[in-house]
């Protein structure tokens, strides 16, 4: 017992001070939203897995998150990030957002940086933000992976197990277009094209920053900056 | 023949022998200590398909291949699996890439779901038309007072899908049937081709857990086939991060299974550090899964003395943590009691199923790629190999505590003694006719690339094998006769990958 609570001491707190205070600084090389050269360069952050490429320039900035698909497409120097712009989602999930995640050919890389958030770092209950185990105690879905052939039956009777109203949330390049497997017979095109999204997360895998700065935009916990 | 993992062959040279020849060779050199490391299918012109096994005796670094040829005309040949049961799922794998019937095979189910890469007609009708696995027959036991669970493929937790079909009397589970393939993307056929950019974007998503494993043996197949010389800082940055992918895995499967046994300080803290070993690799590559560091040809980031005085500083401070939070999971009798004796196989069992990485180990089989089949700063660096002697979760959670310790104290020398110089050296064109097999050690085991080139030095087919292919069926014979309530633990206690099994 004494063991433990030394243990518990030397552990300290370490939840992180965000959104009270700044976010933490990402290192150097982290790979964050892209910067565009002219007016006339397009990237699609939908599309885009975040790896070096001499024709891409990133800053890092984590915040990435739209409700739009159309949003994701980078032009110039503005980027329509996630809001609260569904005053019924602010209303009834603003202050407790259950979700139901469902892997649907993910690589697991979206689920590990999912599953992080419940670490002690991040502490998303503190939010009233949780996982659950049953679509029927879900007020919505969290989708990764690009929706293989062989999920997509699995991931609609979940989308039709949760009650409305309901919101969907699209995490990594994978969900969000295809990704890197969009050329394959096996998958589909994007959650989209499936079941209406609310929230679109980009990366692959988005950094757990970027899926909690977009999870607090979309039910509107963020202060103005 | 001779084949060495890292080292390009030819085609031409691969022993071809006839189907009883094939049988007998293979089921021999198993008898004598080999284990069946890969076995699958590649198309030739005029539409035959060759069935290639590639042995490993483990103590000898030479790997033998053998091949036998079946013909479109009489797409059959007779089961190994009877007398080989590690030939297991490999054999249902070449029924349904290549729709080759293996005769006599105890359980022929299509493993992942889609239609044959042959173009002609499966040997399951309704794989065309439906879609979703779990329509096809499961083992099951009947009697008066029998019951079957079925779990998935939606999870409680945040986890992949899959199909878990119990057995159960009362509490007591007969057995346990696994179904995956709801993961199935593709990939094999999508890594053919002369675009090895894109190619190896897709072995980073393999597993994204493993994603510095995948690219690695992508990276040195490639590389091998390129005859192109890794320049030696490259290497040992690749081990690194290699190490340092083992370390989060090992430290986040450490407090899951604190979890699964109800000692929650230990989960709590051993999944805040892994998150440490995530932000190394992030500081490094620039992704916390460490993907986009590995290319054909070397690394793509550098590490600077000061970064590698930095990880040394951090890693020490780690370890110290490690060794505090470990001792207190390792001595509660609350946790012990739920470790001991749950899950067991045994070594023989082991053995048979063909089993590799830290769950072998905890099994007392002595198998580790780093060692056995070295490749890259391997061969200078030495690791000792990790073993436990009695196969159940505890040993399971043992080894991989040894691996941590023993994968920090590689990490302090590598990055104390960091060779000089270029970290990048471009690939010519790929050999044509030739193949290269690449084996890395990955968290998981055992990971195999083997890569085939056609006339023009394009990728004509590519075999990934991710180390739980060999295990799942472990994790079967791991939960007979337990409590249908151990499962989550003996789960986590393998924590195997499905989308590396998928594919």
């Amino acid at each position: 017992m004494l063991k433990i609570l030394m243990t518990r001491f030397r552990q300290g707190c370490r939840t992180m001070a965000f959104p009270k205070r700044k976010p933490p600084v990402l290192p150097a090389r982290y790979r964050g939203r892209p910067l565009v050269a002219g007016p006339e360069e397009e990237i699609d952050l939908g599309k885009i897995t975040f790896v070096p490429d001499s024709s891409i320039r990133h800053s890092n900035d984590f915040r990435m998150a739209t409700c739009r698909r159309q949003d994701l497409v980078l032009q110039g120097e503005t980027y329509a990030l996630a809001r609260a712009v569904n005053r019924k989602i602010v209303k009834l999930f603003g202050r407790s957002l259950k979700l139901r995640q469902v892997s649907a050919g993910g690589c697991n890389a979206c689920e590990a940086d999912t599953n992080v958030l419940n670490t002690p770092v991040f502490d998303l209950s503190r939010f009233g933000i949780q996982f659950v185990a049953s679509p029927r105690h879900a007020d919505g879905v969290l989708v990764t992976g690009p929706v293989t052939r062989n999920m997509k039956e699995a991931l609609l009777k979940t989308y039709e197990a949760v009650p409305d109203p309901k919101i969907v949330i699209a995490v990594g390049a994978c969900a969000i277009s295809g990704g890197i497997f969009s050329r394959s017979p096996e998958v589909s095109r994007g959650l989209d094209t499936i079941i209406p999204v609310d929230l679109y997360i980009p990366g692959c895998p988005p950094h757990p920053m970027t899926i909690l700065d977009g999870f607090l935009r979309l039910l509107g916990r963020l202060k103005k900056e | 023949m001779e084949l060495f993992n890292g080292v390009r062959s030819f085609w031409k040279d691969v022993p071809l022998l006839a189907e009883k020849e094939f049988r007998e060779t293979v089921i021999l050199r198993c008898r004598e200590g080999a284990r069946l490391a890969n076995l699958f299918g590649i198309p030739e012109e005029g539409g035959d398909i060759r069935l290639a096994a590639i042995l490993a005796a483990d103590e000898n670094p030479e790997l033998e291949v053998l091949s036998m040829r079946v013909s479109p005309g009489s797409p059959r040949y007779v089961a190994l699996t009877p007398e080989l049961p590690e030939a297991h799922l490999f054999e249902r794998e070449i029924a349904e890439q290549w729709a080759v019937l293996p005769e006599g095979h105890p359980w022929l189910k299509p493993v992942r779901y889609h239609v044959n890469y042959r173009g002609g007609p499966d040997l399951w009708d309704e794989i065309a038309k439906r879609t979703i696995p779990g329509v096809y027959p499961f083992y099951a036991v009947d009697g008066e007072e029998v019951h079957e669970v079925g779990v998935g493929p939606v999870h409680a937790g945040i986890i992949e899908p899959g199909h878990f079909r119990f057995q159960c009397h009362g509490e007591e589970v007969m057995h346990l049937e696994i179904q995956l393939g709801y993961q199935h993307r593709g990939i094999e056929p999508m890594m053919c081709g002369r675009d090895l950019n894109r190619s190896v974007l897709l072995s980073e998503s393999v597993a994204g857990d493993t994603s510095i494993g995948h690219s690695l043996a992508f990276c040195e197949a490639v590389e091998s086939l390129a005859g192109c010389a890794v320049p030696l800082k490259a290497q040992a940055i690749r081990a690194i991060a290699l190490e340092l992918e083992r370390l989060t895995n090992h430290v986040g499967d450490l407090g899951a299974l604190g979890m699964d046994a109800g000692f929650l300080p230990t989960s709590a803290y051993f999944g805040r550090m892994r998150g440490d070993y995530l932000n190394l690799l992030l500081e490094l590559t620039g992704n916390r899964f460490g993907k986009g560091l590995c290319r054909p040809g070397g690394v793509l980031f550098d590490m600077e003395a000061s970064m590698a005085e930095d990880f040394r500083r951090k890693l020490r401070r780690y370890q110290k943590e490690f060794e505090e939070v470990s001792d207190l999971l390792f001595s509660r009798p609350s946790v012990l009691a739920r470790f001991e004796g749950i899950g067991t196989v045994s070594p023989d069992d082991a053995k048979k199923m063909g089993m590799v990485g830290p769950a072998a180990r905890a099994s007392q089989v002595e198998r580790d790629a780093r060692v056995d089949h070295s490749s890259g700063i391997w061969r200078f660096y030495h690791v000792p190999i990790s073993l436990a002697v009695t196969g159940d979760v505890y040993a399971r959670a043992l080894v991989r505590r040894q691996e941590v310790m023993r994968s920090l104290e590689f990490l302090q020398r590598i990055l104390a003694s960091l060779p000089q110089g270029a970290i990048f050296s471009a690939p010519g064109p790929l050999a044509p006719g030739a193949l290269a097999v690449s084996m890395v050690e990955g968290w998981r085991g055992e990971i195999m690339h083997v890569a085939f080139t056609d006339g023009r030095g394009g990728l004509r087919r590519y075999k990934i094998k991710d180390p739980s292919f060999h295990n799942w069926f472990a994790l079967t014979l791991a939960m007979r006769g337990q409590e249908i309530s151990d499962f989550p633990l003996c789960n986590k206690s393998f924590n195997l990958s499905y989308s590396g099994h998928d594919l």
